[in-house]
């Protein structure tokens, strides 16, 4: 016994205080490509480098659409490398989450030179929204959230519809010493039943269908369900087959989608309290009648 | 080829003459035999009879457009022999049968039904031939069949999934848990038969979560399939990232620079530390000791912090590729190598020294979940589970790969076989790892990292192996044109061991089985793919 509390007072406080501060990472860590779309000469190497296609164009006549979509990015960094002109950078952003799967999504429209390189761009749309709400505010409401509609306590039940295991392990990182999931009153629970959030990784497998149709339905209203990482969102890499059914809400409705492959520690976090936020919004809806 | 070499092959073509219609060998380390029909139990029981051969694994192939047939493979290895021998052996399409091993040899018991499953050929003699790899419900379909569609949408499942044994007797009650459990864990099914606490017997029932990955490895370009690699079990993204890389430069047969093969031995160790280290913890934890918990899983925060200093992502993934390795390292990231490796050294003994001083964690991992020795060799496990029963096996020292040639480690073996030795292996690997970074880190890291990757020609097979934190992975891939596969099989560490932990539960109360499975920790992504 004296053993364990010399040990863990020698040890002290390892828990971080993000959100409350900024997330301490590496200058390493690959985060959101991000693209100048002014500058970008020619997508097409970094499409043709892209393991998911989460880059892709498409060329009608002289012009060219290209699609950029953070829910299906793996954040491997190979569109940085393969694009010449610089235009593609990887960034150290990790708050993705969004309430919206089309936020995840952005278009440029360009002319072409003949050579099929870019002459100018035309139309760019973006509606990263919610991935511009400053996470401080954010976690300044989901703890106001909890108290108030929860009484202190988010309720979480974790489903692997499928994925590799490598979101699980992030998943139950946030209840290391480190991040301490349970300082906001979250906590993982063994049921359904007693659950607020569903908090689902993928893709969804043909086998994990049912499994994951009845967790859902046995979670007492209101719930919000979030989808995590490229393959919860979108299938990721393994898309749909026949034996996949691809993202999540091909299944159940979701709430709110994470990003990442897998998506780090406070990328989860961000999203699940981005979640809260929307259980809020279910509980009036509810009221309301 | 050497004397005792070609000794062994010359007692082949004696005993079986007849039957063997060629060896090849496209590289040293991995002979190919060709036999003329699908009848192999008498040459699988000399090998291993006369030869203390050890079978590894076994696969089929869907060959019928090229030589209209298909092909199963059996691969075996021999202690001392860092070749595989890889009998290839046709089965015809018209007659779609293939005598099993599986009595004699149970450790291919799900592999062969694996066959039976994906192509369509039957394993005559199976003694529970029963569909392993795809529900019950599922239709009458054989995913990897060249005629089958990846993006075939099959109907409606109908009917039960599974047909459960029944347990009778007085007082004998089947609990059913899963495949959603009470943690975050991947889904399978567990069907307990209890009297009283005890467990009888356990049935298991796996592949929820398969994806359809070795179907879609044909498909993808072979850069791209890198990342499909990688996502076959997350906990090995880094191990199954190599064994694939591996795999295709052994088919393009290049070489990888040194620089690049003494990084991936380092990642690859410490891939092993990060995951034995939480399991430690999570083994404590399972038993209520939740404070060590809270140490290794701190401790294994810092490794993934380290990880993703080194590689730029937490899991290593982005950082293998085929040839070598996509970025190299500046003084900065070795340095930071060098002492977080010191700084975990010192609170790891700190970590093992608190969970033995505790006698009530000691009391309960103590003659929990045993597995024995012989039960482990007839069941052909591997890794860490078999090394805690007896089994020497490590893909590190037996077929050496990267640049495990270099640094001198032991393999620690036990024969107890209980949950505690299955965590002193786990214990004295950590160690054994630190010693091959700080070597490996000692080298001076400069020079190319990156091949630059041939053209590779259709119709190369090869065989890869590695030693990853659970056990033996086998990648073997057959190339096709334009730069895409056209066939790759996977065999996790873990698809070997389920069995072996239907084993160990038995006669233990069932409130244990959460700490004995996780001192097993396998894989269902990696076993389902």
């Amino acid at each position: 016994m004296f053993k364990i509390i010399q040990k863990t007072i020698a040890t002290g406080i390892v828990t971080t205080k993000y959100p409350g501060e900024p997330a301490q990472i590496s200058e390493q860590f690959r985060g959101r490509p991000s693209f100048d779309f002014e500058k970008w000469k020619d997508a097409r190497p970094a499409t043709e480098v892209c393991p998911t296609g989460a880059i892709s164009v498409c060329d009608e006549g002289g012009s060219r659409r290209v699609t950029v979509d953070y829910g299906l990015c793996v954040f491997c960094g190979l569109c940085a490398e393969a694009s010449a002109d610089q235009a593609v950078r990887i960034t150290q952003e990790f708050e993705l989450a969004s309430a919206d799967r089309r936020n995840l999504v952005l278009t440029a429209e360009y002319s072409l030179n003949t050579d099929r390189t870019h002459r100018e761009l035309r139309a760019v749309h973006q509606r990263l929204g919610d991935l511009e709400e400053d996470v401080e505010s954010v976690g300044q409401k989901a703890r106001k959230n909890i108290q108030k509609l929860l009484k202190r306590s988010l309720a979480i039940r974790q489903v692997d519809a499928g994925s590799c295991n490598g979101c699980e392990l992030e998943i139950v990182a946030l209840n290391n010493p480190v991040y301490d999931l349970e300082r906001f009153g979250i906590q993982f629970v063994a049921s359904p039943r007693h659950a607020d959030m569903l908090l689902v990784t993928g893709p969804v497998t043909r086998n994990m269908e049912l499994a994951l149709l009845k967790t859902y339905q046995a979670m007492p209203e209101p719930k919000v369900v979030v989808a995590v990482g490229a393959c919860g969102i979108s299938g990721g890499i393994f898309g749909k087959n026949y034996a996949s059914l691809g993202g999540v809400d091909n299944v159940v409705p979701v709430d709110v989608y994470i990003p990442g492959c897998p998506p780090r520690p406070q990328a989860l976090l961000h999203g699940i309290l981005l979640a809260v936020g929307r259980l809020g919004e279910r509980l009036y809806d509810d009221r309301r009648g | 080829m050497t004397q005792a070499m070609s000794a062994f092959f010359e007692a082949l073509r004696q005993k079986f003459g007849a039957q063997i219609q060629s060896i090849s060998t496209d590289r040293e380390d991995e002979v190919y035999l060709l036999v003329g029909d699908s009848d192999i139990r008498a040459l699988a029981e000399y090998l291993r009879s006369e030869f203390d051969a050890r079978l590894v694994t076994v696969f089929a192939e869907d060959r019928r457009s090229a030589e209209s047939v298909f092909f199963n493979y059996y691969v075996f290895e021999r202690k001392g022999d860092t070749r595989y021998l890889i009998v290839r052996a046709p089965v015809h399409a018209d007659h779609p049968e293939f005598p099993s091993l599986s009595a004699g040899l149970p450790a291919v018991n799900w592999q062969e039904r694996e066959i039976q499953d994906w192509f369509g050929l039957k394993a005559v003699g199976h003694p529970n031939p029963r569909r392993v790899a795809m529900h019950d419900n599922w239709p009458d379909v054989h995913p990897l069949r060249k005629d089958f569609p990846l993006g075939t949408v099959l109907p409606p499942f109908e009917g039960e999934r599974h047909i459960y044994r029944p347990a009778l007797g007085e007082g004998v009650f089947q609990v059913p848990v899963g495949p959603v459990h009470a943690g975050t864990i991947e889904p399978g099914h567990f069907n307990f038969a209890v009297a009283g606490e005890p467990i009888l017997y356990l049935q298991l029932r796996m592949f929820y979560t398969h994806k359809g990955t070795e179907k879609l490895f044909e498909k993808l370009p072979i850069q791209k399939a890198v990342f499909l690699a990688e996502s076959i079990s997350g906990d090995s993204s880094f191990s199954h990232g190599t064994a694939f890389c591996q795999a295709i430069e052994r088919a393009a047969q290049m070489e990888v620079p040194l620089r690049a093969l003494i990084m991936r031995t380092i990642l690859l160790e410490l891939e092993r530390i990060c995951n034995h280290v939480a399991d430690i913890g999570a083994i404590a934890n399972d038993v209520g000791f939740v404070v060590a918990n809270a140490h290794a899983s701190r401790l294994k925060e810092m490794l993934v912090s380290l990880n993703e200093q080194l590689t730029g992502n937490r899991l290593l993934r982005g950082m293998v590729c085929v040839g070598g390795v996509r970025r190299g390292w500046d003084a900065v990231q070795l340095v930071a190598l060098r002492a977080a490796i010191e700084v975990f050294a010192s609170e790891f003994q700190d970590l093992v020294a608190l969970i033995d001083s505790s006698e009530s964690t000691r009391d309960r991992l103590e003659q929990t979940g045993v597995l024995r020795p012989e039960k482990a060799k007839d069941l052909g496990i591997v890794g860490v589970v078999g090394r805690a029963s007896g089994v020497d096996l490590d893909v590190r020292r037996d077929h050496p790969y990267a640049a495990y040639g270099r640094y001198s480690f032991r393999v620690p073996v036990y024969q107890v076989g209980d949950v505690t030795h299955r965590m002193q292996v786990r214990g004295d690997e950590v160690r054994e790892s630190l010693g091959i970074i700080r070597g490996a880190a000692d080298e001076s890291l400069h020079g190319d990292f990156r091949a630059q990757v041939p053209p590779i020609p259709a119709d190369r097979c090869a065989l890869s192996a590695v030693e990853g934190w659970r056990g033996e992975i086998i990648h073997w891939i057959r190339t096709g044109p334009d730069n895409h596969l056209e066939r790759c099989k996977i065999k996790d560490p873990s698809l070997n061991n389920w069995p072996a932990l239907v084993e160990a539960v038995q006669g233990n109360i069932i409130a244990d089985f959460p700490v004995i499975n996780k001192s097993f920790n396998l894989s269902y992504s990696g076993t389902d793919r």
